[in-house]
């Protein structure tokens, strides 16, 4: 296996590609290499568009998309009312005709209830997996190209053999940039969102990129909020062998307030970014205090593992 | 809202004067009535009043059992105007402009209920406990097994079993555990229908004539729903929100007042809690958490410096921006603008990554703006920790 979920390959949709969002990401990401077979906007089916010189059909449902595409993989760039909605959707397409597919959901501000329903949705269908939502997506750089699914910015990627999972957008670019900065690329890079109730975890992510045979070391970024790094962490001890780098944001938020995202807040004196600094530093995850040394930390790591 | 659901609550009047107070207590025929603070947060039973000019402490407990008129003009008179800390307003306290006058009843036991939604589990999770009328945090550290869970399938619905067997948890028979039975599913229907984040009921109480009563309650929304809830409009306090914070959101930028004097400005939540922590590694202290969002236009980045600007605290501003949609340009000439329209007069440190970094700096140092750039958010951060003074 090289990289995760996603390789060079990957044939894609776009939920929502007629809105401008959608269509916006759509032709960022053609120009970057990703292979977008389609688009879906219920009443817009038949429509073609033209995106960075390529000709893009929009279908009426995923069902229709996918038998005539036969897509591994969606994006929803579909407004928060329904976007919920368009993530059952694609489930329910993709385990009817292919059994497997990857839902890759940026959409910010849906209702946690309406998630909750769309997750065990999801996970009453096992060949399907969702990312997101409320995050940049999946990014496999190709060595020429690759396939980015999602809103980050392609160009500061290059292919490598660290993988980095992350809570947060940006700091998931801050981490890419880390890891040029000491002359290493990525395998794969995913967010997978800072809502209360998402898709994919830390622990799918860990486990996948130690049983990929590209990635060597991984970079895991935390936020304040829930449990998932203490659980991950813990999950990590036993099961990952590979050199594992860690930084939490939020070591400075107050309690029970929201820091921006939904899930990014501090309840009952839980969640808090020492608990979760102490869980890494427990599992044998090198530490970086600061965001601006995860490359220093990594390359340590690496050298450590006797990778460098 | 409980009363429309047709939840068990007694019968209350909602109060802003002591002469209203007093009318109410008169109008709900019942000698002895609970006079509340109403304010958002919990802990108001074992909270303090305190008056807000002189800092004195005028009365112990935010909720307060009246036996007669006097009482209730006394109780109200200590409570109304005045400062009521708890363990969950933080030292500041919240000064309290409405109150809750509420018939009193029987009670022959006092429980704990609360419907959340348990990210790990990705499920509604309801928690009752016999040990009511506590602070839950306590409960849960100090006796977990008096705390009963059940969670719900989002496809199934809460099921008559698991009320039944929640009610059981709780010993309760007969009629209680029916009214108990049926107050859990109208709670339940309360919390889907409404968005709520969090309902929390301490206490929940059983009547001497065995009815099961939601006394006292604190609900939380889900922000994310509200396009789908114009009521909310109605039922925000705005005054006890802040300001600034307020309208930051209605600005679409995220922001969150802290205490410390260097002003952040950035892009993503991630990132921008990321600053803070960074800005404290080196020895200052972040004036704030703010997230421009992730495509901003220059009269957002004007906003965002409006508000930051506004708090007498700040003595630096820190720029942290990592381009991804974001282009570094555009936030160079909204810095620039902003500074043109507002005038700066505390240092400036900007740090510009990502898309279309070189374009942003080549603004910045063809302005003649007096500011540093950085590569990496630890200069930044170690560059504005100095240049205010503080330690490095």
């Amino acid at each position: 296996m090289m990289s995760i979920w996603i390789n060079e390959h990957s044939k894609v949709l776009v939920q929502g590609i007629t809105g401008s969002q959608g269509t916006f990401h759509a032709t960022i990401m053609i120009e970057y290499g990703t292979d977008i077979v389609g688009g879906v906007t219920p009443g817009k089916g038949g429509l073609l568009l033209d995106m960075a010189e390529k000709s893009v059909s929009v279908y009426d449902s995923m069902f229709e998309a996918i038998q005539a595409t036969d897509a591994d993989a969606s994006v929803i760039y579909v407004p928060p009312p329904f976007a919920a909605e368009a993530i059952m959707e694609a489930a329910d397409a993709f385990d009817q005709i292919k059994g497997e597919g990857v839902i890759v959901c940026i959409t910010e501000g849906i209702p946690t209830l309406d998630m909750v329903k769309a997750v065990a949705y999801v996970n009453q269908r096992p060949g399907i997996k969702l990312i997101g939502p409320n995050c940049p997506g999946i990014i496999t750089p190709g060595k020429d190209g690759g396939c980015k699914i999602g809103i980050m910015p392609g160009h500061i990627h290059k292919k490598g053999r660290i993988g980095i999972v992350s809570k947060s957008g940006t700091l998931t670019y801050e981490a890419v940039a880390q890891t040029m900065s000491i002359g290493e690329g990525q395998s794969t890079c995913i967010g997978i969102g800072g809502d209360p109730v998402n898709g994919t975890g830390f622990i799918d992510c860990l486990a996948g990129f130690q049983a990929d045979l590209q990635t060597e070391a991984i970079v895991m970024i935390g936020e304040i909020g829930g449990t998932a790094e203490e659980d991950a962490a813990a999950w990590a001890a036993e099961n990952v062998t590979k050199p594992i780098v860690g930084f939490v944001a939020g070591a400075t938020a107050p309690p029970g307030k929201r820091m921006g995202h939904a899930g990014a807040i501090i309840s009952g004196g839980k969640g808090t970014a020492a608990e979760k600094f102490a869980a890494f530093e427990l599992a044998g995850i090198h530490i970086a205090k600061d965001p601006s040394e995860i490359g220093a930390v990594l390359a340590a790591a690496l050298k450590e593992a006797g990778l460098l | 809202m409980f009363r429309k659901a047709g939840v068990n609550v007694l019968e209350g009047v909602h109060c802003t004067s002591i002469e209203d107070a007093l009318s109410a207590y008169d109008s709900l025929g019942s000698k002895v009535v609970a006079v509340k603070s109403q304010i958002h947060a919990g802990g108001r039973g074992k909270g303090t009043l305190y008056s807000p000019e002189s800092g004195e402490k005028v009365m112990v407990g935010g909720v307060k059992i009246a036996f007669s008129r006097e009482d209730v003009e006394l109780y109200s008179r200590n409570i109304l105007g005045n400062k009521l800390v708890t363990i969950q307003t933080g030292e500041d306290g919240k000064i309290v402009n409405n109150l809750y006058v509420e018939a009193g009843c029987a009670i022959a036991h006092e429980y704990y209920l609360a419907i959340l939604v348990d990210r790990e589990a990705k499920a509604v999770l309801i928690m009752a406990s016999t040990e009511g009328g506590m602070d839950i945090e306590e409960v849960a550290k100090n006796t977990p097994e008096a705390l009963h869970k059940v969670w719900v399938d989002p496809a199934a619905g809460l099921l008559g079993f698991q009320k039944r067997n929640l009610g059981m948890d709780l010993e309760l028979s007969g009629a209680a555990l029916k009214s108990f039975f049926g107050l859990l599913g109208k709670l339940y229907d309360v919390f889907v229908m409404n968005d709520c984040a969090m309902i929390e009921i301490n206490p929940l109480v059983r009547s001497e004539d065995d009815e099961i009563i939601a006394l006292d309650a604190k609900v939380s929304f889900d922000d994310n729903a509200s396009f789908r809830h114009k009521e909310w409009e109605d039922i925000r306090d705005l005054g006890e929100e802040d300001d600034a914070e307020v309208r930051a959101k209605e600005l679409g930028l995220s922001y969150v007042k802290l205490d410390g004097d260097i002003g952040c400005l950035v892009n993503g939540a991630g990132l921008a809690m990321a600053t803070m922590d960074v800005i404290q590694l080196y020895g200052g202290e972040p004036a704030n958490f703010l997230d421009i969002g992730g495509g901003a236009g220059e009269d957002t980045v004007n906003a965002a410096f409006e508000i930051i600007l506004e708090d007498p605290n700040v003595k630096g501003i820190l720029v942290n921006i990592f381009g991804g949609i974001q282009r570094c340009d555009i936030v160079a000439n909204g810095v620039l603008a902003s500074v043109e329209k507002m005038g700066l007069e505390v240092p400036l440190v900007i740090r510009l990554s990502g898309t279309n970094y070189k374009e942003g700096r080549a603004i910045i140092d063809a302005s003649d703006l007096q500011t540093y750039s950085v590569d990496t958010l630890a200069e930044g951060a170690k560059k504005i920790v100095e240049l205010i003074g503080g330690e490095q």
